[in-house]
């Protein structure tokens, strides 16, 4: 066979390749994109399952989207804790915005009205785990003290292992009471402990074999939390403001 | 001479018309790569998948799935080019058959389940590398009829898709004690019932209270186990297979 014969071969089949699959991918993007912001929005959700009235993942994808659309409240913050307008939190990569420098960083925020407890903010961590990045969202009631839920979420962790932060649904719900500050008011987070996690407001048990995505998530929130702290005291400063006027 | 190869060269194409669309050679070729010559156990080939996608049965059955897809599709599109296909770019050209059909697949799945997307990951690209489908290309399509090689395709999916749904169903129970977990239609084996969860076989009290599920088996450690066990007992039941020499 002559050379031009397999030079045609080859762009032929090439041409018809790609023409076959871009066709595609243009035909599924608007599906894929639904996808995915729905899948981000059930993740969320999830942090405030205890506040709903069924479990997220027996939710339809409508149910989804309307309960997101009415009830939930969404904002972009700076590291020094003013609101940034005219963004959506569902369009921040925290994958991305982690890595930029301090006073370029962009947060989202997710305020859930629950009727009964008041507002619940959930924020957005992510930091490294044992071979890759993981990531949680948490839920904080009003007093910005407790935490009212908790969701993590991972690239590749270990099956079995490291992956327990997510596949195990016992690990975040221990974190569910917890509390961020001390009896000083000092922010100490919530650790990750081998032991005796059950006893104290700080600490939860980790994993057995998963020391170091254990570790991961601790530094996680403490410095992810943190970047939301002076949001937070803006809140509270203008809540108790608001107080003194009444 | 000349003359009698003629007339068996125009016999040829009559017999091959005669040929039913699925006799006994064609239900050889779905039938055999499911026992005497099973890709896993008896080839030892996609091997990496079956350990990585085991964990869950929902998993290993959309990537048993995605496999025979591309397996049948690939050795067909492979076998009708095969006269066109320039021998010494063989080799790249089915890459690209495959490639396609796997993008085919994860674009598909991208839009019909994206859980299960997000779960199988890097292991539907890693298709492409899945040693079972070059090797059927090699050593079938490429000297057979498009037909037979669609079938051949389809059974050595089969196959590998049957030892996967094994290794899953054995990893599954013992590792996290449910079955189709993660599909809509989950059912709690064993392990300790609470008020929110209830198991067949209740492990809070009573007689199977000694039973804790076994971590070992959610390791892809336990796979390559599960398989080796699974050659063993084939080999055992199955004389053809025993090595005399």
């Amino acid at each position: 066979m002559s050379n031009s014969y397999i030079i045609r071969f080859v762009l032929i089949l090439c041409f018809v390749a790609a023409l076959a699959l871009s066709g595609m991918y243009s035909l599924l993007k608007d599906t894929h994109d639904r996808n995915e912001a729905l899948f981000n929005k059930r993740a969320i959700l999830k942090a405030v399952e205890n506040y709903l009235d069924k479990p997220v993942d027996a939710m339809t994808d409508p149910e989804v989207q309307d309960l997101f659309d009415t009830k939930m409240a969404q904002k972009v913050i700076d590291m020094s804790g003013k609101v940034i307008e005219g963004v959506s939190a569902e369009s921040v990569d925290m994958g991305k915005e982690r890595k930029k420098p301090a006073d370029q960083r962009r947060l989202p925020l997710y305020v859930y009205n629950s009727n009964d407890d008041g507002n619940l903010y959930i924020v957005s961590v992510r930091g490294n785990g044992l071979w890759d990045e993981i990531w949680g969202n948490l839920a904080l009631k009003s007093d910005f003290n407790t935490i009212a839920g908790a969701t993590f979420d991972h690239k590749a962790e270990t099956p079995g292992l490291g992956a327990e932060i997510k596949d195990n649904p016992a690990f975040p719900r221990q974190f569910i009471g917890k509390e961020l500050f001390d009896q000083a008011g000092d922010f100490v987070s919530v650790e990750v402990v081998k032991v005796g996690g059950s006893g104290s407001e700080h600490k939860v048990d980790g994993i057995s074999g998963a020391t170091i995505t254990g570790n991961g998530v601790s530094e996680m929130l403490d410095r992810g939390i943190s970047w939301y702290l002076p949001y937070f005291e803006t809140l509270k400063q203008s809540d108790a403001g608001m107080g003194m006027v009444q | 001479m000349a003359e009698s190869a003629q007339v068996q060269e125009q016999m040829a194409p009559a017999i091959q018309e005669k040929a039913p669309l699925f006799g006994k050679e064609e239900k050889k070729l779905i039938s055999d790569p499911l026992n005497d010559n099973n890709p896993i156990t008896v080839q030892v080939l996609g091997i990496c998948s079956a350990l990585a996608v085991t964990t869950l049965v929902t998993k290993a059955f959309v990537m048993s799935v995605a496999v025979i897809f591309v397996l049948a599709f690939s050795n067909l599109f492979t076998s009708m080019m095969r006269n066109q296909i320039p021998k010494q770019v063989r080799m790249i050209v089915q890459l690209v058959i495959i490639a396609t059909l796997v993008t085919v697949v994860e674009l598909t799945l991208k839009a019909v389940n994206y859980n299960i997307y997000k779960e199988l990951s890097v292991f539907i690209g890693l298709i492409i590398t899945n040693c079972i489908i070059m090797g059927r290309l090699e050593a079938y399509a490429m000297a057979n009829k498009p037909w037979r090689s669609f079938l051949d395709g389809i059974g050595n999916g089969l196959g590998y898709g049957a030892i996967l749904i094994i290794v899953a169903v054995l990893r599954e129970i013992f590792g996290k004690g449910t079955l189709f977990a993660g599909s809509g239609i989950q059912i709690n084996i064993i392990g300790p019932s609470t008020e929110q969860i209830s198991y067949l076989i209740d492990t809070s009290s009573g007689f199977f209270s000694w039973y804790m599920p076994n971590n070992l088996m959610v390791l892809p450690a336990s796979a390559m186990f599960v398989i080796g066990i699974l050659i063993w007992i084939q080999r055992s039941w199955n004389s053809k297979l025993v090595d005399i020499s």
